[in-house]
């Protein structure tokens, strides 16, 4: 690891090792705890494979009941837990710790209700996203958040980490879809929040709940709404000689009113590497390339599509490509969905990072992002959610060259702090995990992170679950409980009274 | 004796919290007053109203953002946002005439504290889900700020989802980022006339799961007709379920065409559009069937919307007197009862599934809302929790407390 510092392992914990793993073995019976390294070696990272730890244990309860079990005695024993879901994360959220145990929900992997009539599902933790879409779309419908490891990812992990995907300006990011889940709180006990109705009761826990990283309580069971697919969607690939017209274009396209289904841009060094990769077509004299896909029906995706054209003409557009066929439409999104692999080929590692930016700060992030390639001279490309702002700089670089992943890494900081200083935030649907951790401060003072750290503290006051991730320094919560006042003093004179 | 603070500045709030928590005085939090009696009735003398601290600070049509105070009126807001064909997708309703109240004083501060939303939360999501970012004083008299200016943004916890719906307990929210989104070109109501509750929950399912992308779906009983100031609702003495369907032009005329279709089997189908179309649906949004009379309870019931029909018609069986329309296709239940005793309570929570539905008493006099739970009762792990989460933003207590749960 470069620079990372994680929690201090405890080892009154590690010397009681043997001991925990026949404990846990009694709470989980079966194939349920791991413990040989060997074992556990494909739990040692997550999709930030720059990190690496062996977990002390691993376990994988397969009910309600064993969480609730294993999480009552860790609370007891003071162990830390991490949980996991499929281990997609890109901020390291699941990066296991050496003496705590890595809590993976792949097991609970079921359907459990289906309900067209109130449109939703209720699913177990572990079901992948597109698993969800797959058991509803008989009935034409889906579940819309579609991060791009939809295949693999589970949608316990993607409340955990409140993903996004190239739709999520229209249709929302995981807590804009989510109805209710059942928690294990890390006492052990089993809370329920929201259902099928809609707007829970009390304070939004369920906001709360998602995006926490883990940090916050165990999910055991998802209720997410689920939507009637669009009747058709088609898009229009359009290139543009510089950047900053491809931007205005965008801005015009939001202007004029029209919430596309999904807007991608990608930069030259991208548009090369996904067509040598997979041949979308893409014009390859362009420095920008924008991808506006408009679903509905037929007679509103033809009307906006001519709007669209109209308004890419007026930006100076080099090239018009509207799909004709579905088999065309898929081959425009094939480039971009294979953007990050694509890019993957022309290097032997890439970093890839998950800044938000105000749109119209386009141009400038992307000159000043130049400037730090050729200072760092490591080679960067951009993909960017257009329409959200959301920007994925991928960062070329070689693992095997000594002292390149910390320039790759300090790159990727610089990056995110300019994000930070033109108005935008570290990261749109990444996460902050252990890999924006210690950034965290270049958005937010202490009293901001100490007010964030008091949700931890109304749930996990001893600080027991997934530590190490998302606040630069953990801490105590008996410290942030602490009042300072001055009683009788009145330092107020000016206070409108009437 | 009562006092009112009015803070014109960030720093005014500071001080105002720091005097609360010295002196052991607890704060009325409040905005435009339009929902002051909501919740339970607060003991507190000292009234901290925010409508000074007020002014939109930033609004970016294309980045689809608007930053203002939090004591800006909701119509200033709307105003702005209209000049460059926008709104507030939510659709938050305005429940002033409900509660005795003038039109158009609400705040967007106030609006989120209540995660007030209206008839388009089925299909655009709630006031939460609209709140991007919060500047906030908390019980601690600390200033602190949550998410960001950006649509997209998971950078830390979502404390604008923590203070949503919060009622002022936890912190005063001084400065408030939402997203902000095209509003539509058309408008077009589609009436279905003459169901009886059951038939309108199946057709309103049946609308919203077909691909016309219906943006509101309501349904209003004969008896309430004639409440209505749109001519097409309060003609002839039947029911009228209401399906709404927005986008531009061609878009709408095709959906409305296939959704008179789809709806053919159930009953005639009635077309309204223009001012009307609108107009329908300010009126559900704002309870108006409800205002003439400030004589009865109002209760605000969130279910399954397969179940809106059945619940209704049991209230209604067991409480005589019982009025009710349906909005959120079934999912959103407005009853009007009449106020004596516990005003119902018992009875109507007795129909909720704790696990699937919560009913709120919207309007009750000052004794009652004493007297009975106004929110739902939590179980008791959500209350542990949720009471320790009020400890850690608000130890001593100064921020509207009592106002959601006695211990809240």
């Amino acid at each position: 690891m470069t620079g990372l510092k994680m929690p201090e392992p405890d080892q009154k914990i590690l010397a009681r090792r043997n001991e925990i793993i026949q404990a846990l073995k009694k709470l989980v019976p079966g194939e349920g705890v791991i413990s040989d390294a060997d074992e556990m070696r494909p739990y040692e990272s997550d999709g930030l494979t720059a990190y690496k730890q062996l977990p002390m244990i691993v376990v994988l309860p397969s009910t309600t009941e064993e969480v609730s079990r294993v999480l009552k005695y860790c609370h007891n024993e003071g162990i830390k837990i991490v949980p996991r879901g499929a281990g997609t994360s890109l901020s390291g959220g699941a990066l296991p710790l050496e003496d705590g145990i890595l809590l993976g929900l792949g097991k609970f992997n079921r359907v459990l209700d289906i309900d067209f009539d109130n449109r939703c599902a209720v699913v177990e933790p572990g079901v992948t996203n597109l698993a969800i879409t797959h058991a509803v779309a008989h009935e034409g419908f889906y579940y819309a958040p579609d991060p791009s490891s939809q295949i693999a990812c589970t949608i316990g992990g993607n409340i955990a980490e409140n993903s996004g995907g190239v739709h999520s300006l229209k249709y929302g990011l995981t807590t804009n879809n989510v109805l209710g889940l059942e928690v294990v709180l890390v006492t052990g006990e089993v809370i329920r929040i929201g259902g099928k109705h809609l707007d829970s009761q009390g304070y939004d826990l369920l906001g709360l709940m998602t995006g926490s990283e883990g940090l916050l309580g165990v999910i055991t069971e998802v209720t997410v709404r689920i939507l009637q697919r669009p009747e058709t969607a088609r898009a229009v690939l359009v290139g543009f000689s510089t950047s900053e017209d491809a931007g205005a274009c965008v801005a015009e396209v939001i202007g004029a009113g029209i919430i596309a289904g999904g807007m991608e841009m990608m930069d030259k060094p991208a548009i090369h590497a996904a067509e040598e990769f997979v041949h979308a077509g893409y014009p390859l004299d362009v420095e920008a390339l924008l991808i506006v896909e408009l679903d509905g029906p037929e007679a509103e995706v033809d009307h906006l599509l001519a709007r669209v054209e109209k308004i890419a003409t007026n930006n100076k557009a080099d090239s018009i490509k509207v799909s004709n066929s579905e088999a065309e439409r898929l081959s425009f999104w094939a480039g971009r969905k294979a953007a990050f692999p694509a890019v993957g080929r022309l290097s032997p590692d890439y970093y890839c990072m998950d800044g938000t930016i105000p749109r119209h700060q386009l141009p400038l992030v992307l000159s000043r992002m130049r400037e730090f390639s050729k200072h760092y001279g490591l080679r960067v490309a951009n993909v960017f959610h257009a329409g959200d702002g959301n920007l994925h700089p991928l960062i070329l670089y070689d693992a095997n060259e000594p002292g390149e992943l910390e320039k790759a890494e300090n790159f990727g900081a610089d990056i995110l702090k300019l994000c930070v200083e033109v108005g935008g935030v570290l990261t749109g649907e990444h996460g902050v995990g252990v890999e924006k951790r210690d950034l965290m401060e270049t958005m937010f003072n202490q009293i901001d992170l100490d007010h964030q750290q008091r949700v931890k503290c109304a749930f996990d006051d001893k600080g027991l679950l997934n530590p190490g991730k998302v606040f630069p320094t953990l801490r105590r919560c008996v410290e942030l409980g602490r009042m300072h006042v001055h009683a009788g003093k009145v330092p107020f004179p000016d206070i409108p009274r009437f | 004796m009562q006092s009112t603070f009015k803070p014109e500045t960030e720093n005014q709030v500071i001080d105002a919290l720091s005097m609360a928590i010295s002196e052991g005085c607890p704060l009325e939090i409040c905005g435009g007053e339009t929902k002051r009696a909501i919740g339970r009735p607060l003991q507190s003398q000292t009234t901290l109203n925010l409508t000074n601290l007020s002014g939109i600070l930033l609004y970016e049509p294309e980045e689809l953002i608007l930053t203002a105070r939090a004591g800006t009126r909701l119509s200033d807001i709307e105003a702005a946002v209209s000049e460059k064909n926008q709104e507030l997708a939510f659709e938050p309703a305005d429940f002033g005439p409900l509660l005795g109240q003038a039109r158009g004083k609400s705040t967007l501060g106030g609006t989120l504290a209540a995660n007030v939303s209206g008839p388009r939360r089925i299909r655009a999501g709630a006031a939460r889900d609209h709140f991007l970012g919060v500047k906030a004083i908390s019980g601690r008299a600390e200033f602190f700020k949550s998410g960001g200016r950006v649509v997209k943004n998971v950078t830390g916890y979502d404390l604008c989802k923590g203070l949503a719906g919060s009622w002022g307990t936890l912190a005063v929210m001084t400065e408030i980022t939402i997203k902000v989104l095209p509003a539509a070109e058309q408008v077009v109501t589609l009436l279905v006339v003459g169901l009886t509750a059951d038939q309108a929950v199946i057709s309103m399912s049946a609308a919203m799961n077909s691909s016309c992308e219906v943006s509101a779906a309501a349904y209003v009983p004969a008896a309430l007709c004639d409440r209505s100031s749109v001519k097409e609702v309060s003609a002839s003495n039947a029911s009228k379920t209401l399906l709404r369907l927005e986008g531009i032009g061609p878009s709408v005329d095709y959906r409305a065409e296939r959704l008179s279709e789809l709806m053919a089997p159930f009953g005639a189908t009635m077309r309204v559009d223009g001012d009307g179309a609108k107009k329908i649906w300010q009126e559900i949004r704002d309870v108006t069937y409800f205002a003439d009379d400030l004589t009865t309870a109002i209760w605000r019931l969130s279910v399954p919307p397969s179940n809106g029909a059945q619940i209704a018609s049991a209230i209604a069986d067991k409480i005589s007197g019982t009025e009710a329309f349906f909005d959120w296709a079934g999912g959103l239940l407005w009853l009007s009862v009449p106020e004596g005793g516990d005003a119902s309570a018992q009875t109507i929570r007795g129909f909720l599934d704790p696990n699937s539905g919560h009913a709120t008493l919207i309007r009750a006099s000052a004794s009652i809302r004493a007297a009975v739970d106004v929110f739902d009762p939590l179980e008791p792990g959500l209350m542990a929790l949720s009471k320790r989460l009020k400890e850690n933003f608000d130890p001593t207590g100064v921020l509207n407390s009592g106002r959601m749960y006695s211990n809240l």
